[in-house]
């Protein structure tokens, strides 16, 4: 038998702190220049970097097993089909659902919002009812939702933040009444870092026997999610975000909810039987997954699974709290900076704004320093416009960054100052 | 790629002292454009005497690129006829687009300042947003200008 395994998890002494340079050397790209200086990667909420472990699964895949899955008798579609269903239950374990039925590979935490827009929501909608989504959500949280209110006349209602870029929570139980159909949020903010107390929101909407879906793109690569123990309906998060591949994420969906949806898209895989009379559609989670899967994606993204908890999700949040809490002190330090969005319960990520340079220029200027850190609207537009900013310059660490990488992305802001203020 | 070849004195400077940045209750041409991209946004006002760009203005927030790209155009088009400006901006475009481009710096004067732009591609929209919007002006497009 020749199946390809991923390598044992070298066992590692969890009560340590993180060894980052050891774990730097797992990161391939993280040794490369860029403008003759080494890389400094803090754009990790737009997409992070991929370790060793999973670009060698993805290669060990198409090297020596790759076939299509559920479809042949012969060896190769077998050990597909065994590769891609173990990556399946990886991800069951992770999030802890109770069943790979519950499981549903999608391109994204797009793909997955939107799926439910309009297999779940769509179908229920009256004219009239209402969706709860928040101020901070990402675009991928808001147009899917007004997508379906426009197709269903049902209407968006936005539960407001706060200066301190929190969702308000009393302003949310003001905005649930008998029309609220579904509590659409953000789990962690990808445009401030706000880490929203989500059981708070799941507990008041249960009580209301409001369906809670949760955009966790941002809060699965930083904590460890417990879906049974959040109680929430539907949980949507992507593979690039958290070290695997890009184009493959994956949607929760509470099995009852997922057993009365209609399938979303049609094609194969999706269906036991097709007539030009009549198909009969496949059981759970296959009945999501029309058209040959991103089999590849699946794989890696259990292999960037494997290799978090390897490391430990618990050590990744406290070297991670640790850079967000010493980038805060260096940036507060910087004459002219603000931070924007200041939540005390945060994810590693800090937005800020320089007095005379505008985000754009920084963005190039820490470049040239091969600094690189996301500037703009970060997908957000509302959170900008709540802010009264065009844009934002966005530094968002992950385990493998360094404090010595935090002390060159506060001289680069300098180097800016110096050539514009 | 060197970043003063891009922050040139020029550019900086129109940056930070942007010419004819003033609102205009008279234009008599008026478009805004928009990059979606950066959020940067401009409002171009023109007044025509004759065939003649009389005067010109812009407002809004940008980068220093944008910014300064439209201080520099409300300078190089005031006096020109429209014909003439529409001809600046097909030279500006590509200037800011083609890898062989030549800066005439006969031709385009202080505008010569952005031929930098183009070692930067992610910038290039933030220098071409005004000259659209003057174009979308000149037109007299109702739609706001988008760079995308």
């Amino acid at each position: 038998m020749s199946v390809v395994r991923a390598p044992a998890v070298v066992a590692v002494d969890l009560d340590r702190p993180i060894d980052v340079e050891a774990v730097r050397r797992d990161f391939p790209i993280l040794a490369r220049e860029v403008n003759g200086k080494p890389l400094c990667y803090l754009d990790n909420a737009a997409s992070s970097q991929r370790p060793r472990a999973v670009i060698d699964a993805i290669s060990r895949y198409y090297e020596t097993s790759h076939a299509n899955v559920h479809r042949g008798v012969h060896r190769l579609s077998q050990e597909a089909t065994d590769l891609f269903e173990g990556a399946r239950e990886t991800l069951r374990r992770f999030i802890n659902a109770r069943s790979t039925r519950e499981i549903i590979f999608v391109r994204g935490t797009t793909e997955a919002i939107n799926l439910v827009a309009q297999s779940h929501a769509r179908h229920r909608l009256q004219p009239d009812d209402e969706i709860v989504i928040s101020w901070l959500e990402h675009h991928a949280n808001i147009v899917p939702w007004q997508m379906v209110c426009e197709q269903t006349g049902a209407r968006l209602r936005v539960i407001p933040i706060t200066v301190s870029g929190e969702v308000d929570f009393e302003a949310f139980l003001g905005l649930l009444n008998e029309r609220t159909r579904l509590l659409a949020l953000a789990h962690v903010s990808n445009a401030l870092g706000t880490v929203v107390p989500v059981d708070d929101f799941i507990r008041e909407a249960k009580r209301r026997g409001i369906p809670v879906l949760l955009d966790g793109a941002q809060a699965v690569p930083h904590m460890a999610v417990d879906v049974q123990a959040l109680g929430c309906d539907f949980y949507c998060f992507s593979g690039h975000k958290m070290c695997g591949p890009t184009g493959i994420g994956v949607l929760y969906g509470r099995e009852a909810l997922l057993e009365a949806m209609p399938p979303w898209q049609g094609g194969g895989d999706m269906i036991l039987a097709v007539s030009f009379e009549r198909t009969l559609y496949n059981g759970l989670p296959y009945k999501f997954e029309a058209g040959t899967p991103h089999i590849a994606g699946a794989i890696g993204l259990a292999r960037a699974v494997e290799y978090l908890q390897s490391l430990g999700l618990e050590r990744i949040a406290t070297a991670e709290h640790e850079l967000l809490r010493y980038a805060t002190a260096c940036l507060a330090e910087v004459p002219g900076l603000e931070i924007v969005g200041t939540a005390p319960e945060k994810a590693a990520v800090v937005s800020f704004t320089v007095a005379g340079v505008h985000p754009h220029d920084l963005g190039t200027i820490l470049d040239s320093e091969g600094v690189a850190i996301r500037t703009g609207h970060h997908c957000a537009m509302p959170v900008m416009e709540f802010f009264g900013v065009p844009a934002t310059a966005r530094a968002s660490f992950a385990f493998y960054n360094t404090r010595a990488e935090i002390d060159r992305l506060v001289s680069a802001l300098h180097v800016a100052q110096e050539m514009l203020a | 790629m060197d970043l003063k070849d891009l922050y040139r004195d020029v550019i900086v400077d129109h940056n930070r002292k942007p010419r004819n940045f003033r609102p205009m209750p008279d234009a008599d041409r008026q478009a805004e454009g928009f990059n979606p991209l950066c959020g940067d946004r401009l409002t171009l006002f023109v007044k025509l005497d004759g065939d003649r760009i009389g005067d010109v203005s812009f407002q809004g927030s940008g980068c220093a690129i944008s910014v300064a790209s439209a201080s520099l155009l409300t300078e190089s088009v005031k006096g020109r006829t429209v014909a003439e400006a529409e001809q600046l901006f097909t030279r500006m475009h590509e200037l800011l687009t083609l890898d062989d481009a030549v800066a005439d710096p006969v031709a385009l004067g202080k505008l010569a300042a952005l031929s930098g732009v183009r070692e930067f591609p992610a910038r290039v929209k933030c220098a071409s947003l005004c000259w659209h919007t003057l174009d979308a002006a000149l037109h007299r497009e109702a739609e706001p200008v988008s760079t995308e």
